[in-house]
């Protein structure tokens, strides 16, 4: 069973490698989205401030949904996710698998890379701390939900805008609770409930989205 | 051994004509007499004046957009535990009264909002949230379902999606109690002793019941279509 | 022991067979026929496990595919049309995910000379492979899949130079002499010795 799980991260992980250009554009996404802002709504630095949290959570999310359609669309097209359901390994597990390895490509360097963006807006640098662990716990929670609605629309037609109005219900929780960890933190109050809450729900997402994944992977390939 | 004979669609069509027609009749009469007991008996709240009547609208209608969801997502686990088509079928034939519901609670809640707290929307509230994210679980359900071309496949995968979707009715639900924002705390629980007078309580719950029924027989109605659209 | 019973099939409002029943024992070839359109790869799939059929079930040695689910999977090497290998692995990696994901775990040495015996390029990502390339890159699992007693091939046979067919029907004729059971679906006479023949 760890092997399968191995196998799959080592294989996505592969084709990322080879195919740079997929995973350099969501992360330009996210850059070009907040860098978009200021632009538009004018210098103010309060302003800007006060947005911050919010503006790079939400450009968050709009990565992490541009890049679900990449999940399982590939393997679908070329045979592999037959397989996958075929396999030796519990279907969750790989799905599982499928969605750790998504994070690591479209989820963790947001998170590298997210202090940077924040410079932008001037976010104060003891808030940086608040800001990378709400996406380090959140992100993982968009990947796994997110291959959900993935696995539901896979050879839908009208696919993308689709997948995006299955998963923003459940996406809006976890933006709520991670943009509002940093504006309490900025307001002295901590945050540590919203994060809390945010692990709650990965721990929630780890032990039931993969199941789903599952199901509906199974309902796709018939 | 009925209950499995009612399991085709042939044989539930008729029982779905009638089941539709009294459900009608019920709704009617049920409405007459909730808004009777909502616009003219109850009496005038002592702050809020008239624009509370809204209540009798509103409550019922939030009641209905989740327990209709419940019943759906029944439906839907019914369909992808046993592979029966009607299962299927109703919880399509329930998702536009749900979500028709749902807009009507938020609608008479913005109404409501804007006498009492100053404001249509809030974005801040826990349950107006959650009742928002219900309203687009709704429609991607009826999304997706019209999405794909095999009517099986369809079932099944906006079935599994009302099923992950479930999570957020005890969310809404409980959310006032959670998270202290705009919201007043529960008023009528199944336990304590509700803090309205009577008459609104018995004026929300006939209208309550009314919407049931009209419900009831907008599903029957619908799923009828469908059996006639999909042919066996 | 495979066996099919009362199998009914409905694609897009149109039913492609009804009542089919059969059993596969250890040893027997299968071979589906039809034209295209008739159900052969969905009757494949129903078999496999991927496709749920309107009516009817398959059984593995007794119990119903459906309640077994990774246990039979274990069981099965499933070939669909599909090659199932990823353009930017080689031929080497992909093979090695392929077999993983099935629960084998083959050595180097026994995933290179199935690929060489099939006259794929080790080392080259398989986008550089032509396109029966491709196809020989995804039968090279039939080398490594001995211990899988089932195979259910979706017309193997397709777009196969001579030397390749050939090798195809060996590996069959091997499995079936081991004891496993082959069921492939072909529009054409594929040369095999077939225990039985079904038409639809």
């Amino acid at each position: 069973m760890l092997a399968a799980a191995r196998i799959v991260v080592w294989r996505e992980l592969l084709v990322a490698m080879r195919r740079r250009s997929d995973v350099a554009t969501a992360l330009l996404f996210f850059v070009i989205v907040t860098s978009l802002f200021p632009l538009g709504i004018g210098a103010e630095p309060n302003k800007l401030r006060a947005i911050a949290p919010g503006v790079i959570w939400v450009a968050a999310l709009l990565s992490s949904m541009l890049s679900l359609g990449r999940l399982f669309a590939a393997d679908h097209a070329d045979g592999t996710l037959e397989q996958m359901v075929l396999g030796a390994a519990p279907l969750g597990v790989t799905a599982a698998a499928k969605a750790f390895a998504h994070w690591l490509v479209s989820g963790l360097p947001l998170v590298a890379i997210a202090p940077l963006l924040a410079l932008q807006y001037d976010l104060d640098a003891g808030l940086y701390g608040v800001l990378a662990l709400s996406l380090l716990l959140g992100t993982p929670v968009l990947s796994l939900v997110g291959g959900i609605g993935a696995a539901l629309t896979l050879g839908v037609r009208g696919g993308g805008v689709l997948l995006a109005l299955l998963v923003l219900p459940l996406y809006v929780p976890v933006l709520v609770m991670g943009a509002g960890a940093v504006e309490m933190a900025s307001a002295g109050l901590g945050g540590q409930g919203q994060l809390l809450i945010l692990g709650a729900m990965l721990i929630v997402a780890v032990a039931f989205a993969p199941w789903a994944t599952a199901a509906a992977l199974r309902i796709s390939s018939e | 051994m009925r209950w499995f004979w009612y399991a085709s669609p042939q044989t539930f069509y008729p029982l779905a004509g009638k089941l539709a027609v009294a459900g009608g009749l019920a709704a009617a009469v049920l409405a007459v007499v909730g808004l009777y007991v909502g616009l003219l008996v109850a009496p005038t709240d002592a702050q809020q004046g008239e624009a509370y009547r809204i209540i009798f609208i509103h409550v019922p209608a939030a009641w209905m957009s989740m327990f209709i969801y419940v019943v759906m997502a029944f439906w839907a686990g019914l369909g992808l535990a046993f592979n029966t088509r009607l299962s299927g079928m109703m919880a399509s034939a329930l998702a536009p009264t749900g979500a028709l519901f749902t807009f009507i609670a938020l609608w008479t809640g913005a109404l409501w909002g804007r006498p009492t707290w100053g404001t249509y929307w809030v974005w801040g509230d826990a349950r107006l949230m959650s009742e928002l994210i219900l309203l687009f679980l709704y429609f991607g359900f009826m999304a997706l379902h019209a999405s794909i071309e095999d009517p099986r496949r369809a079932d099944r995968a906006a079935a599994l999606l009302a099923l992950v979707g479930v999570v957020n009715i005890p969310i809404i639900y409980y959310s006032v109690k959670w998270w202290n924002t705009l919201h007043q705390g529960a008023s009528v629980s199944l336990s304590a002793a509700p803090k309205m007078a009577a008459t609104m309580l018995s004026g929300m719950l006939v209208m309550a019941l009314a919407f049931w029924m009209y419900s009831v027989a907008a599903a029957m109605l619908r799923v009828r279509g469908i059996i006639r659209e999909r042919g066996s | 022991m495979l066996e099919a019973r009362d199998l009914e099939c409905e694609r897009g409002g149109k039913v492609l067979f009804r009542h089919l029943g059969f059993a596969l024992s250890p040893g027997e070839t299968l071979r589906i026929a039809g034209a295209n359109g008739s159900g052969k790869t969905s009757l494949l799939r129903i078999l496999c496990g991927l496709l749920t059929p309107s009516a009817g079930e398959v059984l593995w040695n007794g119990a119903r595919i459906q309640s077994l689910k990774e246990e039979y999977a274990r069981h099965v090497l499933y070939v669909g049309h599909a090659p199932a290998v990823k353009d930017e692995l080689t031929g080497a990696e992909n093979l090695r995910a392929a077999c993983v994901l099935a629960g084998l775990s083959p050595s180097a040495e026994q995933t290179r000379d199935a690929l060489a015996r099939f006259g794929v390029p080790v080392d080259k990502p398989v986008r550089q492979l032509s396109q029966g390339q491709r196809r020989r890159a995804a039968l090279a699992r039939l080398s490594v899949s001995w211990k899988a007693p089932v195979w259910l091939l979706d017309e193997p046979f397709t777009a196969l130079d001579a030397a390749a067919a050939d090798l195809t029907r060996t590996l069959l004729g091997e499995h079936a002499q081991r004891g496993g059971s082959v069921a492939y679906s072909t529009h054409q006479d594929a040369g095999l010795r077939d225990s039985r023949v079904i038409e639809l």
